[in-house]
C-alpha cells in the first residue's frame, strides 16, 4: 500500500507543476483522474484496498448500493475538506486530521440514515461507521487531496468513490443472485429468479449458501480481478 | 510557523471545537425526527407481529391503527400488573426501554404487555416483547400470541448488526411466518418454547420447533435463548391470564 501511494503523490507532483493556468474543466488530465480508478487504477481490484466493506455488505444490491453512495459522499467531501485546509494542516498531525474530518462525515451519513431512512440504518448498521476505517478513503487524502487543488479533489474523490461503487455493486449483484436466488430486493425492480425459474420447470431451485457467506464474496471478487487483469494486462511487481 | 508545537496544539483544539459543534448541531437537530422514527418503529413491529402492516405508506396511519386496537400495561415477574416504578412515576408500556430493562434481574424487570383487538370486545392477541443477544449484537421479537395465549399468531424480529443476508434474515417475512401456528405449551402444560432447528429445509419439524436459515446458526442460538428466557418470566402472567379468561 505505502508503495502504491508513494506512487501516486509523486504523479500528483508532477501533475500540478506542469498545469497549465486557465485548464478547461474536462480536460484530458482530469478527466483521467475521474475514469482512472474506474479500471486501471480501481481501488478494490489493482490497489486491493476496502476489501473488507466489500466483503460484508455485498450480500443483497440494496444495502451495497446505499453503502456505495454513503461511500462516495464521504470521499468526495473529505477529499474536498482535506483540500481546502491542505495550506493549513500542520503536517505532524495530518493524518489525525484526515481522520477526524472522515469521522465526522461519515457520523453524518448515520445520523442522516437513522432519521430518514430508519430501515436502511438498522441493516447497515455498524458498516456505515466502519467506512472511517476504509483504505480507500484515507489513502485519496493522503496521496492525492494533500497535494491538489479541491476541484481536481473532488474529480478524484469521485473517480475512486464511482470504482469502489462498481465492483461491489457487481459483486452484490452476483451474491444476491446465487445466495437469494432474486435480484434487486426491496427496489421496484425486485425479481424472484430462481422462484421465475423453478416455476417454470415446475421445480424448486436451490440457492448457493456460499454466495451468502465473505467466501463467496472473495470467489467473485478473485473473479472480477482475473477478468480486469488478463484485459488490462496488469500484473503486479 | 506551521509546524511549532503551539501552532499545532491550536489548530487540534480549533478542529476539535469545530467538528464537535457541527456534530452536535446535527444530532440535536436530528433528534425529534430520529425519536419520532424509533416509536413508529416500535408501534410498526408490535402491529407488524398481527396483521400485515407492509402495504400501509403513511406513518400516520399506522399510529391511527395503533391507538385504535392496542391497549397495553406493565406486569412484573409475578404476572401482577404494575403503574407506577419505585420513584412513583406512571409507567408506560410503549416507553419501557426493554434493552436497559433487560440489563436488571429478572425479578426487577417489568414487562409489558400488548393486547391487540380487532373488534370491539375482548382480546385478540396478546403481544410481548423479548430481548436477547444474537452473534454480533442485540437481538428482540415482538411475538404474538392468540386468546389461547399458547399458539403463536406472528411475530416480528429485529436486531442491530446480524450479517445482511444471513442473520439479518430473521426480518424477513418468510422465515418470521415459519412461527405462526407452532405453539409454547407442550401436551402435558408444561413450558417448552420454540426452537429454530439448525440447517434449512428441515421436514418432520414438531410444533414446538421452526426451520432454521442456513449460514446463521448463531443467530438462532440468540433467537431461541431470548424466547426461552422471556417466556419464562412471562409464563406467571400467561397462567393468571389464562385461568381468568376460562
Amino acid at each position: 500500500m505505502s508503495t502504491e501511494i508513494a506512487e501516486v503523490s509523486e504523479e500528483s507532483a508532477v501533475a500540478l507543476k506542469t498545469k497549465e493556468p486557465a485548464e478547461p474543466l474536462l480536460s484530458k488530465r482530469r478527466r483521467r483522474i475521474v475514469s482512472d480508478p474506474l479500471n486501471e487504477d480501481n481501488p478494490i481490484t489493482v490497489q486491493v484496498l476496502g476489501i473488507c466493506s466489500a466483503l460484508a455488505v455485498t450480500v443483497q444490491f440494496k444495502p451495497t448500493m446505499i453503502m456505495s453512495i454513503a461511500v462516495i459522499f464521504v470521499i468526495v467531501f473529505s477529499n474536498l475538506i482535506t483540500s481546502l485546509m491542505r495550506n493549513i494542516i500542520p503536517n505532524r498531525i495530518r493524518i489525525i486530521v484526515q481522520l477526524a474530518i472522515i469521522a465526522t462525515l461519515v457520523t453524518l451519513v448515520s445520523e442522516v440514515l437513522k432519521a430518514y431512512s430508519y430501515d436502511m440504518y438498522k441493516i447497515l448498521g455498524a458498516y456505515v461507521g466502519l467506512i472511517i476505517t476504509n483504505c480507500i478513503v484515507m489513502g485519496r487524502l493522503e496521496a492525492f487531496a494533500m497535494a491538489n487543488k479541491p476541484y481536481d479533489s473532488i474529480l478524484d474523490g469521485f473517480g475512486s468513490g464511482f470504482g469502489y461503487a462498481w465492483i461491489i455493486l457487481v459483486v452484490a449483484f452476483f451474491r444476491e443472485l446465487f445466495g437469494g436466488g432474486t435480484v434487486f430486493v426491496g427496489t421496484p425492480l425486485e425479481f424472484d429468479v430462481y422462484g421465475s425459474i423453478g416455476n417454470l420447470l415446475g421445480t424448486t431451485l436451490q440457492t448457493n449458501g456460499l454466495m451468502v457467506d465473505s467466501i463467496g464474496a472473495f470467489i467473485l471478487l478473485g473473479m472480477i480481478i482475473w477478468i480486469q487483469r488478463s484485459k488490462n494486462g496488469y500484473v503486479e511487481h | 510557523m506551521r509546524q511549532s508545537n503551539l501552532y499545532v496544539i491550536l489548530f487540534a483544539i480549533g478542529l476539535t471545537v469545530v467538528f464537535g459543534g457541527a456534530l452536535s448541531l446535527t444530532s440535536v437537530g436530528l433528534k425529534p425526527l430520529q425519536d419520532k422514527q424509533v416509536e413508529l418503529d416500535t408501534k410498526k413491529k408490535i402491529l407488524g407481529a398481527v396483521m400485515d402492516i407492509s402495504t400501509i405508506e403513511d406513518p400516520n396511519e399506522i399510529l391511527r391503527i395503533y391507538s385504535e386496537k392496542v391497549k397495553s400495561m406493565v406486569v412484573d415477574i409475578n404476572g401482577n400488573e404494575v403503574t407506577t416504578d419505585e420513584k412513583g412515576n406512571p409507567i408506560v408500556a410503549e416507553k419501557v426501554n426493554i434493552q436497559k430493562n433487560s440489563k436488571l434481574d429478572a425479578k426487577d424487570r417489568v414487562y409489558p404487555v400488548f393486547m391487540f383487538s380487532s373488534g370491539s370486545e375482548g382480546v385478540d392477541a396478546y403481544i410481548f416483547p423479548t430481548f436477547g443477544s444474537g452473534l454480533w449484537d442485540w437481538i428482540s421479537s415482538y411475538v404474538a400470541f392468540g386468546p389461547d395465549l399458547n399458539t403463536v399468531k406472528g411475530i416480528a424480529f429485529d436486531h442491530k448488526s446480524e450479517t445482511p443476508g444471513l442473520g439479518a434474515r430473521i426480518t424477513e417475512e418468510n422465515v418470521q411466518n415459519r412461527y405462526v401456528g407452532k405453539e409454547i405449551y407442550n401436551d402435558q402444560g408444561e413450558l417448552v418454547s420454540i426452537t429454530m432447528v439448525k440447517g434449512e429445509g428441515n421436514t418432520g419439524l414438531s410444533e414446538h420447533q421452526v426451520d432454521g436459515m442456513s449460514g446463521a446458526t448463531m443467530t438462532a442460538k440468540g433467537v431461541n435463548a431470548m424466547l426461552e428466557k422471556y417466556l419464562e418470566c412471562y409464563s406467571a402472567f400467561i397462567e393468571k391470564t389464562k385461568s381468568q379468561n376460562s
